[in-house]
């Protein structure tokens, strides 16, 4: 499923226009420290945080994650907003706890 | 990609305790290793290994400096600083152990998974630490086949 879909599935709103919105993405990874989701958030994940840093979105790029998904509203910072732009990193904002937009993005990969 | 011949060779310099600016070097290696056309299993291992390394030199080292140096088989990274040095290179090396400042682990660094993380996704990885002189890792990713 692409972001755009799990976007719209799940009630996501994204926080800028999606610079790559037809990405798939194959897999979920939950977590907000960085070197964890470095290491273990697989290529292509929906990835649960919520980080709202520059040094987020640089872990998403170098990790290949399909899209970062801030939770629980917390807040994306400007810079980090203006970098994800740049790098072409896809960002969706929910109110949702971590675990609830988790299971949303399980059911619609069918895990 | 390049000839069999050809060599390209990247320096970068790591400013220290500029958490904004770290992740510079590493993001300007994927974006040169994908145009060179490295495989993209390759370019994500030296792309994570670097940034850990590159975030380690801003965080425990005051800066320091990397070169890199391509090639169609490998891709070998030397990241070298003058900082505190590692008193005990085995203990730092496990998962978890960190010696970061608070204000650092509220960023979402410090979690003691970086060594860990440079050694898991490179083909070879070596570390050498001084305590008063510095630290110098040397990393290197093997290209397969694309
Ligand atoms: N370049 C370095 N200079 C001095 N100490 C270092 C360096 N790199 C790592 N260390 C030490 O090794 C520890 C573990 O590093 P790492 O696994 O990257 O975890 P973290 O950076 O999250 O603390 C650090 O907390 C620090 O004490
Ligand atoms: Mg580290």
């Amino acid at each position: 499923m692409t972001v755009k879909q799990l976007c719209e599935a799940c009630g996501f709103v994204p926080a800028f226009p999606l610079p790559d919105p037809d990405k798939e993405v194959s897999c979920g990874f939950c977590g907000d420290l960085l070197s964890w989701a470095m290491g273990r958030a697989g290529e292509g994940c929906a990835w649960c945080t919520v980080m709202g840093s520059v040094n987020a979105v640089a872990v998403a790029s170098l990790a290949d994650a399909a899209v970062l998904v801030l939770c629980h509203d917390a807040a994306l910072m400007a810079d980090a907003a203006a970098r994800a732009q740049q790098q072409g990193i896809n960002i969706l904002l929910t109110g949702l706890p971590e675990f609830e937009a988790a299971v949303c993005i399980a059911k619609q990969l069918g895990l | 990609m390049a000839d069999a011949q050809d060599k390209i060779l990247l320096e970068y310099q790591v400013p220290g305790d500029d958490f904004t600016r770290a992740g510079e070097a590493s993001a300007d290696l994927k974006a040169r290793l994908k145009t060179l056309g490295f495989p993209a299993a390759s370019v994500r291992k030296a792309a994570i290994s670097l940034y850990e390394g590159e975030i380690n030199l801003a965080i425990h080292a005051g800066g320091g400096k990397i070169r890199v140096e391509l090639t169609p088989a490998r891709i070998e990274m030397w990241l070298d600083d003058e900082g505190p040095g590692i008193p005990d290179i085995a203990l730092a090396m496990s998962e978890g152990y960190s010696t970061a400042p608070d204000e650092v682990r509220s960023l979402g660094f410090g979690a003691g998974m970086g060594l860990p993380n440079m050694k898991k996704y490179t083909d070879e990885f070596e570390i050498a630490s001084e305590v008063g002189r510095g630290t110098h890792i040397r990393m290197a990713v093997d290209i397969g086949p694309a």
